[in-house]
């Protein structure tokens, strides 16, 4: 199988690989990608096309996590920029930058071995009031001994914003301790009367939950609490619902009416606005109530994170950088214990287990960006970038569960970390018309249902076809990186020839350079265009998951190269033939 | 004057509630016979000055001694009004509803509208009539400008000259109109310079259900025919089935028998009361702040708005791509020729023609494909999306045609001279204006209620140089192709800039739209061209 090359496509993306029934161009095989691209391919024979499919499931689910790129992928740097690479995040600096440690919080190595709780860092931010004691007690009556602990100090106000799992609380059972912290973290906010507990889970959950001796805080237990649920739904409702979206998108020529009714039966937009109005309702409680929050899910690691997260984004400016989202993303998802492993299915694993939560995530920012475009500092394609690598373990960072587990895998040893890669092609990222992390505070989003949008760019986004046909981001970008080499030449120029007239030197050079400039976008349009008259404009064409593919194709032998070509026909060409058809009747 | 009888209360206390982008005013309330002013002394920034012509809908709720008053605007906001006094609530809203629906064109306020900064009888200059033939002539001999309609007497709806094949005589053209519905007979809307095919548009023939015939229409449209290459194709916006239907009460299609080398393609386009109830439906979505997600995405879907952009563009593109691609001259026409004609030839000249696509350039289209080629302004726009009763003649055809820039402005954002705010700003003054602009039905109610020597043209207005980072795009960068548009639906967004104008606060977007100018203007200070 060493000549089949899958140029850009990386195992590791593929989610799934399909055999076909046989057409009349051959034995076709359906590549479904985690990134969302879907490939086809058509094979001569069918033992040729029955070989591929048996090795790409092999090499697309691994069993061992010694198999995953990252522990052989080698960008030959230095051993000194690796560790350096895995410095770079520091969440303590992050902490102090909120304004931690401080009169009511500290950090503690608590769980140096992992005693309180396996699947948090060995670093944890408690209430300085929290004795060992109380959380010693607090971890056993804390499912997975996920205790509360700080995820976001807003030092405006003392207000915080606290994480944990949900408690062994079943029918009637208390913990001291328990009832305890939750009164230390109340009382590092002295403004506020109340904190809010914050339990994510539709109430229906929650209840279920207390059969199995897990559930939710009794008001009546805990001195000042305010209980709300938010209702966001569990992995498996969110999987289920991507599959359907999914589908949606694989649609062929759908019409308007099936593309709507099949996003709101698919729900995602649903979820996603939930998810929303949950951060929301964290930021308003802190920034409006100066309320402390302590939020929690089943187990503190999905919905947990992904409202903690969005929240930080809604409250502080310094998140919607390209170095804030990176620490964000360490500390609530990474750090946390959120299990990118199997939530991303990296191993061979139990199919149950993955759902899109992080991707949920990057989407809120998505549709944050679309109501606020000038408030963040990076684009678009950063959360793509991001996205894809989440998936392709092509770095340590997501690969794994926790950080004990990171440890065992000896991740900060052997592989090598992403932001470092993604902070290099930093120009390519930002948001051109970003103004700065002072000129937006709070962000208010509106989320009355038409605020949100359907995600064109993650979920078609290997549909060219589907995009804006010039790119405004293509365009301002290089603006701006004219005007910063602009300026760089000008001051060069400046101190090279002192005394001369700097402006007329500039004059005749710069014309040609910024004319091809603005004409660069439209340069890339003649592919789309066909270029014989029995081809119909892109216009026409049914959604064919195929368009756009194109550029995943140069690097093939001809003989894959011609058969991929053929099966670029949409499989029903009933559309096609029939304007021809009509027209010349 | 008959305003003052209009006019039962002109003054009173009241205080306007605050909405997204609207700050709130206390102060004087004044009617006049076209403004409602709001004013809280001393010319504050904050004063709502309303053109009454605006007001789509008045509704008035009395609260023991003062009652509020809801003023629904064909531009879509949503005005609150508390009003001091209980008689002065009921007058007030009675003059509005009485004076916002006058039928006189000629006591409507661009008659009285004398800004200072304009000069009257521009507008003639700006994009005169021959103009667009001038462009034709300079790329082929095969036309000319004929005023066999110079006094209206053959067709009311179309303007005086027209471009014909050269060698039809105006008497050919007055008996082909004869058979055309509303004298409609065809006529050159657009010269492809490229391949030399052209795009004709008409109305339906009276065909009948005797199948009649009229030699000079088939003479007429031979000879366009042999201009441009040979091969035709009508594309008839009605199914059918509609066709068959019109036959009954005398119209009809162009029989394939009759009318050699054109071939016949049906190609549906919504108008009409459908169109103006899937407006009604959309905006009533938009203004219904109690949807949940999936409400809103059935709502969406039933009102079928989006369903009309994709078509409206796909019938374009189909238009678009036989002429260009395929060497193929167009007939567009439907039932008067008047409505959704005018939005597919439009529309098709804006994917083709990149002359089209400057901020002239797209004046000139408008004036020469909706509004000299007889839409009927008045009828189509006297109400908006709020209007109670059963709506006569309204329909957002125009509307529709907006969206669907916007839609092509997304997708190629480098490729228009004007930016959204142009389309935003054509839409108000389509529905509410005190330019004369989209006055009436047609050149001959313009000519007769000279409207161009007796109001100011919108043109002059948006012309000026202190509009321009309201209306152009600071990115534009010509561009010669043709714009293939996708139309997925996943591709088709709602026009929140305009649909949700007034439910979303308009910060976010403005900011944006002024770091782009910054961006822009920025390099042209660095960068000095």
């Amino acid at each position: 199988m060493e000549h089949i090359t899958l140029p850009k496509i990386l195992h590791h993306h593929i989610a799934a690989v399909e055999k076909s029934a046989l057409t009349s161009m051959g034995h076709p095989l359906l590549l479904h990608c985690k990134n969302f691209r879907t490939a086809h391919f058509v094979f001569g024979s069918e033992w040729e096309c029955h070989e591929v499919h048996a090795s790409l499931l092999k090499l697309s689910q691994p069993v061992r996590p010694e198999e995953l790129y990252a522990f052989s992928y080698n960008p030959k740097s230095s051993k000194d920029d690796r560790e350096m690479g895995w410095k770079m995040i520091d969440l303590k600096s992050d902490y102090k930058r909120m304004g931690v440690p401080n009169d009511y919080w500290q950090i503690t190595d608590a769980n140096k071995n992992y005693e309180v709780c396996s699947t948090y860092p060995p670093e944890i931010v408690i209430p300085k009031a929290a004795s060992k004691a109380i959380v010693m007690g607090c971890a056993k009556f804390r499912s997975r001994g996920r205790i509360p602990v700080l995820s976001y100090f807003y030092k405006e106000n003392n207000a915080a914003i606290c994480r944990c799992s949900q408690p062994l609380s079943g029918f009637g059972s208390r913990c001291l301790e328990d009832e305890q912290m939750l009164q230390a973290i109340s009382q590092a906010n002295p403004a506020s009367p109340f904190i809010y507990v914050v339990d994510t889970r539709p109430k229906l959950n929650a209840i279920a939950n207390r059969a199995a001796g897990k559930g939710y805080e009794n008001e009546d237990n805990y001195a000042n609490i305010r209980f709300r649920f938010i209702g966001i739904e569990n992995i498996h409702v969110m999987r289920g619902s991507l599959q359907k979206l999914l589908e949606v998108c694989e649609m062929k020529v759908p019409s308007m009416s099936d593309f709507l009714a099949g996003l709101e039966n698919s729900g995602w937009l649903k979820h996603i606005k939930t998810i929303m109005d949950a951060g929301i309702f964290l930021a308003k409680a802190v920034k409006v109530e100066k309320a402390s929050v302590l939020v929690h899910c089943s187990d503190g690691w999905d919905r947990t994170a992904q409202v903690c997260s969005l929240a930080g984004i809604l409250l502080d400016p310094f998140y919607r950088t390209f170095e804030g989202l990176m620490v964000l993303i360490e500390r609530e998802w990474i750090s946390m214990g959120h299990k990118f492993s199997q939530r991303c299915a990296h191993l061979d694993g139990d199919p149950k287990e993955v759902s899109p939560v992080f991707t949920q995530f990057l989407e809120c920012i998505w549709q944050l960006m679309e109501q606020f475009p000038c408030a963040f500092e990076f684009n678009e394609l950063f959360l793509l970038e991001i996205h894809d690598h989440v998936f392709s373990c092509q770095f340590g960072n997501f690969i794994g569960t926790c950080h004990k587990e990171r440890e065992e895998l000896k991740i900060f040893e052997r592989t090598h970390s992403l932001w470092p890669f993604l902070l290099q092609k930093k120009t390519e990222f930002r948001n051109p018309l970003y103004k700065g992390i002072t000129a937006y505070g709070v962000l208010h989003p509106n989320t009355l249902p038409f605020s949100f949008q359907f995600w064109c760019g993650m979920y078609h986004r290997f549909d060219k076809g589907m995009h804006p046909k010039q790119s405004m981001l293509d365009c301002l970008l290089h603006l701006l990186n004219r005007q910063v080499k602009m300026k760089e030449d000008m001051t060069h120029l400046e101190t090279k020839l002192p005394g001369l007239n700097v402006l007329s030197l500039e004059d005749p050079c710069i014309q040609p350079q910024t004319e091809s400039a603005l004409s660069k976008p439209l340069k890339n349009l003649p592919p789309d265009i066909p270029q014989s008259s029995d081809q119909l404009p892109p216009a026409l064409l049914p959604s064919g998951s195929l368009t756009g593919e194109g550029d995943a194709l140069p690097d093939l032998s001809p003989k894959q190269k011609q058969s991929v070509f053929t099966s670029n026909q949409p499989p029903s060409s009933g559309n096609r033939g029939q304007h021809q058809e009509e027209k010349h009747q | 004057m008959e305003f003052s009888e209009l006019i039962r209360t002109g003054r009173a206390e009241a205080f306007l509630l605050p909405g997204p982008g609207q700050s709130p005013v206390r102060g004087t309330l004044c009617i006049t016979s076209h403004h409602l002013l709001l004013s809280a002394g001393h010319g504050s920034p904050s004063d709502l000055w309303l053109l009454l012509r605006n007001v789509d809908a008045v509704e008035k709720r009395a609260a023991g001694n003062s009652g509020t008053i809801t003023l629904k605007c064909k531009d879509l906001n949503v005005l609150q009004l508390e009003i001091e006094g209980l008689e002065e609530t009921l007058d007030i809203a009675g003059s509005i509803e009485a004076l916002s629906s006058l039928e006189s064109v000629t006591t409507s306020y661009p008659f009285f509208y004398r800004p200072q900064s304009l000069k009257l009888g521009e507008a003639e200059d700006l994009h005169p009539p021959d103009h667009f033939y001038q462009q034709v002539a300079l790329e082929t001999n095969g036309w000319r400008l004929s005023t066999v309609n110079r006094d209206f007497n053959v067709c009311a709806s179309y303007p005086p000259a027209l471009v014909v094949p050269r060698g039809i005589g105006d008497e050919v053209l007055a008996r082909s109109a004869r058979f055309r519905q509303g004298g409609r007979f065809p006529v050159l809307c657009y010269y492809h310079s490229i391949n030399g095919t052209v795009m004709l548009r008409s109305s339906q023939p009276l065909q009948g259900a005797n199948r009649r015939r009229c030699a000079e229409d088939e003479e007429l449209l031979k000879a366009a025919l042999a201009l441009g290459g040979g091969r035709g194709l009508v594309l008839d916006t009605r199914s059918a089935q509609a066709v068959k239907q019109a036959r009954i009460t005398g119209g009809g299609t162009e029989a394939k028998a009759a009318y050699s080398g054109w071939k016949r393609l049906h190609r549906p386009l919504e108008r009409g009361r459908p169109l103006q109830d899937s407006f009604v439906r959309l905006v009533e979505a938009c203004t219904d702040p109690s949807l949940s997600m999936d409400r809103w995405l059935s709502r969406l879907d039933g009102c079928r708005w989006l369903t009309h952009v994709k078509e409206a563009l796909t019938i374009a593109c189909l238009a678009a791509q036989g002429m260009d691609r395929e060497g193929v001259c167009i007939l567009v026409h439907g039932a008067e020729g008047t409505d959704v004609t005018l939005l597919v030839t439009s529309l098709t000249q804006l994917i083709l023609d990149p002359k089209c696509r400057t901020l002239r350039g797209f004046q000139s289209l408008l004036e020469r494909e909706w509004i000299q080629a007889g839409h009927p302004f008045q009828q189509r726009c006297a109400h908006s999306a709020y209007a109670q009763g059963r709506p006569k003649h309204e329909a957002p055809i125009f509307l529709l045609f907006l969206d669907c820039v916007w839609q092509l402005s997304r997708q190629f954002p480098l490729s228009l001279e004007f930016g959204e705010g142009m389309l935003l700003a054509l839409f108000e003054h389509a529905y509410a204006s005190p330019f004369g602009t989209f006055l009436c039905n047609s050149e001959k109610e313009r000519y007769l209620c000279e409207v161009k020597t007796k109001t100011h043209s919108l043109w002059s207005s948006l012309n000026q140089s202190k509009e321009r980072k309201r209306l152009c795009n600071p990115i534009y960068s010509p561009n010669p192709l043709a714009l293939w548009p996708s139309v997925e639906p996943q591709s088709l967004q709602l026009w929140a800039g305009l649909f949700l104008r007034w439910t979303r606060p308009p910060e976010p977007a403005q900011e944006a739209w002024e770091q782009l100018w910054k961006i822009v203007t920025e390099r042209e200070v660095a960068d000095p061209l």
